[in-house]
Formats: C-alpha cells, sequence, structure tokens
C-alpha cells in the first residue's frame, strides 16, 4: 500500500515538535546560531535557485527567529542545491546550506523521504548519470 | 622516453561510466605532460555531496575509506578529476585531518581496516596544472594552437565554495581562463561562470534545471563563446542533456558544445580527447586551416 | 556423529534468551534441534549452500553481532542464539532478453544502491566472506562483470539485506548482475553448446524413454546398480 501524499503542513505536523525545539533542533545539527542573520537579504540575491522557492532564503532564516512554522513547510530547503553561494557571500558568516540540510534531516532522519526511489522510472535513471542520483538520494531520502 | 611521475589518482562512479570522455583526455593530456594518473587499486563512491551536518559521522565514512585507500598505496594525497568527488574528499579530510576525537570514533567503527592517520589531502587535477606543472609547460606542449576559439569557462560550485576548499578566488577565479590561454584560446567573460546548474535537482526538478540551463547558455552565447569547457560530470550532465530541451522548444536555438577541460587540453595537444561534439571538432579544424593558409 | 568425549562435554547456549544445556560440538543447527527446536523454515540443504540458515548470534560479553549459517556454525558455551526464518527483500522483475548492457541497468532495477554509505556492514555480516560493499559498488559505476565476479560465492542468504541501513538488497542484485553476465558477457562454453546440440538432435531420446517406461522396481534396481562418474576423472570443472 503506498502512502497518500501528505501536504507539507501535514507533514510537519506528523513531525509532533513545537518550533522551539525545531529551532533548537535545527540548531544542534547544523552548529549555525540562526539569531546571527540580521536580514540584509545578501543570501537571497545571490540564490540561483530563490525564484523557485516559497519562501527565500533570508526569510527562511527569518521564520526560524520568528518561531514561524512556514520555515518547515515551505519548499525552500528542498530546492536548496547546497550551491554555497550564500555561504560565501554571507556578511554575518552564518552557513545557510548547513540550516538547510538541518530541516531536511529533521524530516529524514523520521524517514519522511523527499525521492521516491519506486517513483523514478527506468527511463529517468537510464538518462542520469550516477553522480545526479547519488547526490539526489543523499539529499532527499533518509 | 622520460620515467612518468605517479599520481594518486580518485576517478569516482561517473568518469567510470557517462563521462568516460573526462577520463580518456585526462590521462591522455597528463601523460603529454611526462605524468600519470595511477587509480588506487580499491575505491568507493565518495557520496557526491558532502554531510552537512555535525553529528552525521556515517557519511564521513564513504570518502574517509578512500583516504584510507591512498594511505594503503603510500600516498599523502588523492587527485581527483570530477569537481564533486573532489569537494566532498576535500571536505572529509579537512573533517578528519588532525582531529583526534573524529578520527578515533571513525576508526573504531572501521575495524576491518587499517587506521586513518589524517594525513591524506586531495587536490583537483586543476590543482596540479596550475601550482606544479604551470601554464608555461601547459603551453609548451601544444602542438595545435587553439587560436581563434572562444570558450566559455564554467566552474559551477563545488570547485570554488565553500571558501575552505576553493582551488581559486570564490567570486573571480581564473584558473580556467588562465588554462584556455595557455591553450592559445581566448576566454570569454560572462554573468553565470561561477553559479550552479541546478546539481542533482535534475532527478526530481529537471524545470529548474532547463530554466538555468538557458540563463547560463545565453549568457555564454552573448558573450560570443563558441564552447563551454567545465570540470563538473553534473553540470556536463545538466547543461547538455537539459540543452536537447532547448533545442527541442526554442525556435533556432543553437546548440553550443560542452567539454571537460581536459578534452579543450587533449584538442591542443592532438592526443586522445574523447568524443568531441561535431561542430565544435569542424570549428577547431577550421581554425588550423586559416591559420595553416596565413 | 558425536563422539564418545564430546558426549560428556555440556556447553550452556541461551535461544532466545532460555538457557539450555547441549553437547559441545554440535552446529548451531543441531544444538537448537537438540533443546527441543523444531525448523519447518530458516532450514535447507544442512551443507552450506543453499542459505536458508543464516543467523545472527552473539558471544556473551562481546559487543559485536555475529553472522553464520546455521549448519556450517559450531555451537560454543555462552552463545546466544536466535534462528532467522526469512529476509523481506522484494526482487526486480525482468526480462533477461530485453537488457541493454550500455545503460546502468543494475542502477535501474535497484536504484537504493545509489544509497550505499560504504559502511561495509555487509561485508561484515557475509557468512561466505564476500566483499560485499565492493561489489555494490562495482554495480554503482556500472560494472557488471566485476559484480558478478565478486559476488560469485554468494548463497543468497540474505543477511546483508537485514544488516544494510541504505535498504540496499545487495544479493537479488547481484544475482541479477550474475545473470546478464551469464547471459551476455561470459564467453560461450563449447562443450554446453554441442551437449545442447546433441540433446536437440535427439541423442538421448531412445535412453530417456527407456526410463520413462521402467516400473518402479525396474527404477530401483537401476538406481542402485548405478556407477557414479568420479569426481576428478573427466570433470572439465575444478574445485
Amino acid at each position: 500500500m503506498t502512502k497518500a501524499k501528505q501536504t507539507a503542513q501535514e507533514e510537519f505536523a506528523l513531525l509532533e515538535l513545537s518550533m522551539d525545539e525545531i529551532v533548537d533542533k535545527v540548531e544542534e545539527l547544523s552548529g549555525e546560531n540562526v539569531f546571527d542573520c540580521y536580514q540584509c537579504g545578501m543570501c537571497s540575491a545571490g540564490c540561483p535557485l530563490a525564484e523557485e522557492m516559497d519562501l527565500l532564503p533570508n526569510q527562511v532564516l527569518h521564520a526560524l527567529q520568528m518561531k514561524d512554522p512556514e520555515a518547515m513547510s515551505a519548499n525552500s530547503m528542498w530546492i536548496c542545491a547546497s550551491c554555497y553561494t550564500c555561504q560565501v557571500r554571507c556578511p554575518k558568516g552564518v552557513d545557510l546550506a548547513k540550516v538547510m540540510e538541518a530541516m531536511r534531516q529533521i524530516y529524514l532522519r523520521k524517514r519522511m523521504d523527499h525521492v521516491s526511489l519506486d517513483g523514478l522510472s527506468h527511463r529517468e535513471i537510464r538518462r542520469l548519470p550516477q553522480i545526479a542520483i547519488v547526490a539526489s538520494f543523499r539529499k532527499k531520502t533518509g | 622516453m622520460n620515467k612518468l611521475e605517479k599520481l594518486t589518482y580518485f576517478p569516482g562512479c561517473t568518469l567510470k561510466d557517462t563521462a568516460s570522455d573526462f577520463e580518456i583526455s585526462g590521462m591522455a593530456v597528463m601523460e603529454a605532460l611526462g605524468y600519470v594518473l595511477e587509480e588506487l587499486e580499491r575505491w568507493n563512491c565518495c557520496g557526491t555531496v558532502f554531510s552537512l551536518t555535525d553529528d552525521d559521522l556515517m557519511h564521513q565514512i564513504g570518502p574517509v575509506r578512500d583516504l584510507i585507500r591512498a594511505q594503503e598505496a603510500g600516498s599523502e594525497e588523492i587527485i581527483t578529476l570530477c569537481s564533486m568527488c573532489y569537494a566532498t574528499l576535500k571536505r572529509s579530510s579537512l573533517f578528519v585531518n588532525g582531529n583526534q576525537e573524529r578520527l578515533d570514533k571513525i576508526n573504531a567503527f572501521m575495524n576491518k581496516e587499517i587506521d586513518y592517520e589524517g594525513k591524506v589531502s586531495v587536490h583537483h587535477l586543476l590543482e596540479v596544472l596550475r601550482d606544479r606543472i604551470g601554464w608555461e609547460k601547459v603551453e609548451e606542449r601544444v602542438t595545435n594552437p587553439l587560436e581563434g576559439l572562444s570558450v566559455a569557462p564554467f566552474y559551477g560550485c563545488t570547485l570554488l565554495r565553500p571558501q575552505e576548499i576553493a582551488i581559486d578566488d570564490p567570486d573571480a577565479p581564473t584558473v580556467l581562463q588562465d588554462l584556455t590561454q595557455a591553450l592559445w584560446a581566448t576566454p570569454i567573460d560572462y554573468a553565470y561562470s561561477v553559479e550552479c546548474c541546478g546539481a542533482y535537482q535534475v532527478v526530481d526538478h529537471r524545470d529548474v534545471v532547463i530554466e538555468r540551463t538557458h540563463r547560463i547558455m545565453s549568457a555564454a552565447r552573448r558573450a560570443g563563446a563558441d564552447v563551454i569547457v567545465t570540470s563538473c560530470p553534473l553540470c556536463h550532465f545538466n547543461l547538455s542533456d537539459t540543452q536537447k530541451e532547448l533545442v527541442r522548444t526554442i525556435p533556432d536555438y543553437e546548440e553550443m558544445p560542452i567539454i571537460y577541460f581536459t578534452q579543450l587540453m587533449a584538442l591542443g595537444f592532438g592526443v586522445e580527447a574523447g568524443k568531441i561534439p561535431a561542430s565544435l571538432k569542424a570549428k577547431v579544424k577550421r581554425l588550423q586551416t586559416v591559420k595553416g593558409e596565413g | 556423529m558425536i563422539s564418545e568425549k564430546q558426549e560428556k562435554e555440556m556447553i550452556r547456549i541461551h535461544v532466545m534468551g532460555k538457557t539450555y544445556e547441549v553437547p559441545a560440538g554440535l552446529t548451531i543447527m543441531d544444538a537448537m534441534e537438540y533443546a527441543g527446536y523444531r525448523f519447518t523454515r530458516g532450514a535447507g540443504c544442512r551443507s552450506g549452500f543453499c542459505g536458508a540458515c543464516s543467523t545472527v548470534y552473539r558471544y556473551e560479553g562481546d559487543y559485536r553481532l555475529q553472522f553464520a549459517l546455521a549448519c556450517q556454525e559450531t555451537a560454543a558455551d555462552g552463545m546466544y542464539l536466535v534462528q532467522l526464518p526469512f529476509t523481506p527483500a522484494p526482487r526486480a522483475k525482468y526480462d533477461i532478453e530485453k537488457i541493454n548492457l550500455k545503460e546502468n541497468v543494475l542502477l535501474q532495477y535497484y536504484p537504493e544502491i545509489a544509497r550505499c554509505v560504504s559502511c561495509n556492514t555487509c561485508t561484515k555480516a557475509c557468512p561466505q566472506d564476500i566483499e560485499v560493499m565492493d561489489y555494490i559498488q562495482a554495480a554503482l559505476r556500472g560494472d557488471i562483470a566485476k559484480t558478478a565476479e565478486l559476488s560469485f560465492d554468494c548463497i543468497q542468504c540474505g543477511l546483508c539485506s537485514m544488516r544494510c541501513p541504505a535498504d540496499i538488497k545487495h544479493y537479488h542484485m547481484a544475482q541479477m548482475a550474475r545473470r546478464i553476465y551469464g547471459r551476455y558477457m561470459s564467453p560461450v562454453p563449447q562443450h554446453l553448446e554441442n551437449r545442447l546440440q546433441e540433446i536437440a538432435d535427439g541423442a538421448f531420446d531412445a535412453e530417456l524413454d527407456k526410463l520413462v517406461n521402467m516400473s518402479r522396481e525396474e527404477l530401483e534396481e537401476a538406481y542402485a546398480a548405478r556407477v557414479s562418474e568420479e569426481a576428478s576423472a573427466g570433470s572439465e570443472r575444478s574445485e
């Protein structure tokens, strides 16, 4: 039996974690202080994938600072490709790529995968090089 | 014939499969320069992306195991061609080298391996070319100067970011331009040379990569590029694969050849380059005919 | 089979937490049977070939989990035992005639091999001492021949897949690799081709018909009088 697709909000609810707990967990996993960010927006200005994101990178940090659950239901963490442009440009030295990874890990460690191995057709796998598949599974399956 | 100097070489999975042209040309140009890329006898996938959570040692085991393989081979360094392997192995080496607590934990887990001593350093082939061989030596070896060929370097992410593993200035790198000039070709400046192609998002967000490719290609084209040169098999795949989509959907879209930097060198050296797109081959031939006549 | 000396010597084993005294020198499987357990599943050839009786155990005071075939490993004093009747691991369906060697077929049918973290837990679990992780890595980079070669001794016991943190189905994937290797890559054995041709040409039809038409008594008599081929003479396979 396959699970019905959940909305991002439903998935967040399944974590059964308060935003206080989430922010603590994010800081613990990433080693970053999300309150270091002073919202200059350099990360979002440089982010090559920002326009695909529900929340811009700086908005994700702001939502975490404000303990807004939208940080966890926005697609931003799943769009981020860890390209590290934000990290090299951040004047406050926040490693946003690590923050995004910590947020993903909170889901993945509860086995809430965001790429389905069974959902990939043979045709798709045939097309893709190993490097893409391994990276995708690393980033989106737990 | 002089004895070739050995470099301990880590190929990575993709160079053994879809990116075999990268390896073929890499081997050929290094031989021409007096080096042999000696593949590690045993190696495993580096993991392609560095694990970014501090408590996750599990994903460091793969890359550290490769560092152990180099140690077993009596080498204190690993040379990669693939930029993603470079970044993952390099970051892992920095994560454990000199950190006794992490080394102890990982060594205790890998109780079937010899202990990793934390001494192996990781370098990209471009660093070897620039810092050990030098552009003059590269230029000396050129038999078919690529004069008149406009080359757009595409660095992508993992050679340059994060800062601690950057092989060059993360915002204004020059290593690919310098290589291009050593081959007598003309490097092209354009806005997207250090940007992300969308990477592994191609698996489940191909639309994002198509959009990225369109921008990167259009900018390179506007700047007058004949060819894009990269060192990342994933950038290479993304740009070439989604470009087919652009050819299909955009009227008059002209396909831009995308090759590895080692293939560009192989063209300049006149050695085995692997598969080169026909349009580029024709262009290079034309340039050389013109030169011959002139 | 138990010598007199061994019969006198008894050891203590713990089966699913309960302690039993059994004679020394028995295999894990025999020891458990001696203790009163009966295997209807999780036991097969009892000769170390079929892989049905894979098991895990631990020695008192040892932090490591051990792995073995219950029909091969000798029970020892202080062993904590359990029998694993089955490994749930789905097997891919494919048509061997429709495989394209140019594509990374192993990755297509078993995409989870891309999740390998090279932790080597599979290798440590293998009772056949196969370099399991190395063949997964070979498979990931599309090297079917190496996958087939490294996994050759696999008896499909499934312990690797039970232990894998990446949920890989190693032994099924490797079996596919060996089948592809056999179908497309290994040299054609001429003697086999010749024999198949002989069969197709009806060289053995008469002999077979004779057997089919024998009565049960005649068959039993023929079986008892059969001449076994000597293991070494005339055999083209070594080992």
